[in-house]
């Protein structure tokens, strides 16, 4: 067998190697340009209580998620027991931002499966959400203790991504010394 | 019921492709006869079979039976007729029922049409179809069957994307299906030749018109996929160099290079090995392209809904049908012979030049199509590859290729004079070079990229006439008509050429001098483009069978006179609630006038596009050239000859009709 005629062959294994690794890689997934800068901060109100205010600026000094949801969101739905499920293990405080939405359709939404959020800030139009380059709901933030944005997850959590992912990296950051 | 029906004939159509696959090329290899002639009867039964599911599910979309879930998901009640029966192929598990149907149809042309093709390897083509299309139906009622219930009915479908309720929609498809799954004939002739270890003359000529046909169709299918992308996706261009385009491109230019090379290997039993690895190449192509169309490796403006056990399905399925072959390439083609020897100017090199300058194109964009996902593979970032490096690698390969297209055309085989072709083409290259200089005067602006594109196509269009005009002189000086003599092929060949010619001044000057303008417009605003007023007279709403739209009244005046009134529209269908661009094409042999409506912008202004496209049409004209000249030169009486004698004892007639094909196939 003359060895330029398995040049063909050679090629073709080569190519497939890289076809097969980019199968587990996902093309849509843009790592955020948020990554490792400080979370935009925000001021708005809650979406319980009107009159109160959640400032972003607050949290200096704890790790915390921000979850973007709202009630028109059907992802959402899949991600919420896996939400609920964190809260009850007390971990890591869980603050929504509510996008898009309207008061009585997500309080409604969030009576009926129950409210995971310490609080959930109320981003009418979606301001706030700009500025963090949301771009599908449900979108995920890890931020850490000076208020830098660690991870960001794009669509559901999977109770693999939190497994794997999210809760290992919540815990370094909270051994990490505050500042 | 009926969807059972369709999903159990699947079945069946997969039991028989596995005897298919399986049967005749046992018999073949120990030479037993009945065994072998199993493969026509059972390629017929599985063509039977597929094409009974393809109409059940037919019959599902047009009697919108939205308990079958892939209906529910692409149809709707209020969808027109035509669209329903398009949208059989409108999503991802159709498409591939499509592509199914196609290739055993492929299979069954090529049962019925070779009756008189040697016994074992006609059994060991129907049996490669066989394997292949066993890989298929597995993949289809494994992970896309498109006959899964849905339990309970939904009351009313999720209806076809808007983007593809359009006429493209019916035609595109099947098009391209047809030329990518035809591919699979000449892969199964080489792969049968491998196996028989038998490489001749006769081969190529049993694959050459197949070859030829499932180019036609390509070439007809990527032409009308540009078109449509032309006038629906509202932003006047004609090819994006988006993965899903070039996944149709590759295979057409390994098939480009392939019936090139086949010419050879018939006309002087050279190129063998290279002909058939390039008949292996252009259907793994279009595997690769299935696949990258339907895994989601690469992200597309054709966003297709991705499954990833699909893509490892494909995968798997490209290794088995591209590896194998190519193992067995490299076992086998070591022992095939060299061919009649040529000298280093003949037209045999000057097709080998065509075919390495075609195969450059293709691997750059492969690579090109490639380079983001390895990037990614190697966690090196994410990046986007776009038309910038596609033109600034193609032109480069493109322009050699179509200057050698004209001398190639007039070399002759085995061995030519350079000087001769110089003394026979310095006319038509003097007579191009100043038609080139000139033509940019007369269309108001001299670029030199315009000159030069301008030279190319002169160039093709005068070696035509000079070749033709030999003929018709060599004719002449022997007392017979002018044109006698002159083979379909001959004139299929000098067509297609004609077409890359018609194709090349469209591009031209289309980059060249067209006109795009983007303008906010009062009513009663006019704008002027490239000697065209167009007045804005406002928008009116209007309503579809399944869409309402706005439609805008832009009047086109020429010289103080009323010419027409475009009416582009903006859609919002029913269903999806997704806004559509509807542009306004007027159509004309030396220009489009291309209007859009782009936002309203604030009391009754809308920003509105309007675009000057000059020749543009000569872009698709060029191919649908270009595809009738595969035509032709496929219904050549020289296969229909080659068919007959072998039945019959050779008679004196058909033996000088033969001589005459060839004497008229040299030139």
């Amino acid at each position: 067998m003359k060895l330029r005629f398995l040049i063909p062959l050679v090629v073709f294994v080569v190519m497939v190697g890289f076809l097969g690794k980019g199968l587990l890689l996902d093309p849509s997934e843009v790592p955020s340009p948020l990554i490792d800068k400080p979370a935009p901060q925000f001021t708005l109100s809650e979406l319980h209580n009107p009159g109160a205010k959640f400032a972003s600026e607050s949290m200096k000094g704890q790790v915390w998620l921000l979850n973007v949801w709202a009630s028109w969101c059907v992802s959402c739905r899949q991600e919420h027991p896996v939400l609920v499920e964190l809260a009850r293990q007390h971990i890591v405080p869980i603050y929504g931002l509510n996008y898009k939405d309207t008061r009585p359709e997500a309080a409604q939404w969030l009576r009926e499966r129950g409210n995971p959020y310490d609080a959930s800030a109320f981003d009418n139009d979606g301001r706030v959400g700009m500025d963090y380059g949301v771009y599908g709901v449900p979108e995920t933030y890890v931020i850490d203790k000076k208020g830098i944005i660690r991870y960001k997850q794009i669509g559901p959590i999977s109770p693999s991504v939190l497994r794997d992912q999210i809760l290992p990296l919540v815990q370094r950051l909270q051994q990490g010394s505050p500042t | 019921m009926i969807p059972e029906i369709g999903h159990f004939s699947l079945i069946l159509a997969l039991a028989m492709a596995m005897v298919q696959a399986v049967v005749p090329l046992i018999g073949a290899a120990k030479g037993n006869e009945n065994w072998m002639r199993m493969a026509r009867p059972v390629a017929q039964g599985q063509f039977l079979f597929v094409a009974t599911a393809f109409a059940c599910l037919t019959y599902a979309f047009i009697t919108s039976d939205f308990s079958v879930l892939y209906v529910a998901e692409h149809s709707n009640t209020e969808l027109p007729l035509q669209y329903r029966v398009g949208a059989v192929w409108g999503g991802h598990e159709g498409s591939m029922l499509l592509w199914v149907l196609m290739l055993t149809g492929w299979t069954m042309a090529v049962s019925v049409l070779s009756r008189k093709l040697a016994d074992d390897l006609i059994a060991r083509v129907i049996g490669v179809l066989g394997l292949v299309s066993t890989g298929f139906l597995f993949f289809i009622l494994l992970t896309s069957n498109p006959f899964i219930r849905l339990m309970p009915a939904a009351l009313e479908g999720r209806d076809l994307n808007p983007l593809l309720q359009d006429p493209g929609l019916v035609f595109h498809p099947p098009m391209l299906y047809m030329g990518y799954v035809g591919f699979s004939v000449a892969f199964a002739f080489a792969i049968a030749a491998l196996l028989g270890g038998r490489l001749d003359a006769a081969w190529a000529r049993w694959s050459r018109p197949w070859t030829l046909v499932a180019w036609m169709f390509l070439t007809m299918g990527i032409a009308m996929g540009s078109i449509w992308a032309y006038y629906e996706l509202g932003w006047g261009g004609w090819w994006f160099w988006d993965p899903v385009e070039n996944a149709s491109f590759m295979p057409w230019l390994a098939g480009t290079a392939l019936i090139h090379s086949l010419a050879v290997t018939e006309k002087r039993g050279s190129f063998k090995n290279w002909t058939v690895l390039l008949a292996i190449i252009a259907f793994s192509l279009s595997l690769l392209g299935t696949f990258l169309v339907r895994s989601g490796v690469l992200t597309s403006v054709h966003a297709f809904a991705t499954d990833p056990t699909r893509g490892v399905f494909i995968l798997i399925l490209l290794v088995i049908v591209t590896g194998g072959s190519m193992a067995l390439y490299a076992w086998r083609a070591p022992k095939v012979g060299l061919g009649g020897r040529f000298a280093l100017v003949s037209r045999e090199s000057f097709l080998l030049a065509n075919n390495v300058l075609l195969l450059v194109a293709a691997a750059t964009v492969l690579l090109g199509t490639l380079y983001p996902l390895i990037i990614d593979a190697l966690g090196m970032g994410k990046i986007s590859v776009g038309p910038p490096y596609f033109s600034v690698v193609f032109v480069p390969v493109m322009t050699p290729l179509v200057f050698l297209m004209g001398v190639g055309a007039m070399a002759r085989w085995k061995e030519a004079s350079l000087p001769d072709l110089a003394v026979r083409l310095r006319w038509a290259f003097a007579v191009a070079l100043i038609s080139a200089v000139i033509v940019p005067f007369l269309m108001g602006e001299w670029y030199p990229l315009v000159s030069m594109g301008l030279l190319l196509s002169f160039w093709v269009f005068a070696t035509i006439f000079v070749g033709v005009r030999r003929r018709v002189r060599r004719n002449q000086e022997i007392g017979r008509p002018g044109f006698s003599g002159m083979t379909r092929s001959y004139v299929g060949m000098q067509l297609a050429h004609a077409g890359v010619g018609a194709f090349i001044v469209g591009v031209t000057l289309v980059n060249g001098y067209q006109v795009e303008k983007d303008v906010r417009m009062n009513v009663g605003d006019t704008t002027e483009v490239a000697g065209y007023t167009f007045r804005f007279d406002g928008v009116a709403q209007t309503k579809g069978p399944n869409y309402t739209a706005t439609q805008g009244y832009i009047q086109v005046i020429k010289d103080g006179a009323d010419l027409m009134v475009l009416h582009p529209q903006k859609r919002n269908y029913n269903v999806q609630t997704m806004p559509m661009t509807e542009a306004a094409i007027d159509t004309g042999l030396t220009r489009d006038l291309y209007a859009s409506l782009g936002e309203p912008v604030s009391g009754g202004a809308w920003s509105v596009r309007i675009y000057y496209k000059p020749f543009i049409d000569w872009i698709w004209g060029g191919c649908f050239i270009m595809a009738l000249g595969g035509g032709l030169a496929m219904s050549d009486r020289r296969y229909r000859l080659a068919s007959r004698r072998k039945a019959e004892k050779p008679s004196g007639a058909t033996h000088a009709a033969g001589a005459l094909a060839t004497e008229g196939g040299r030139a």
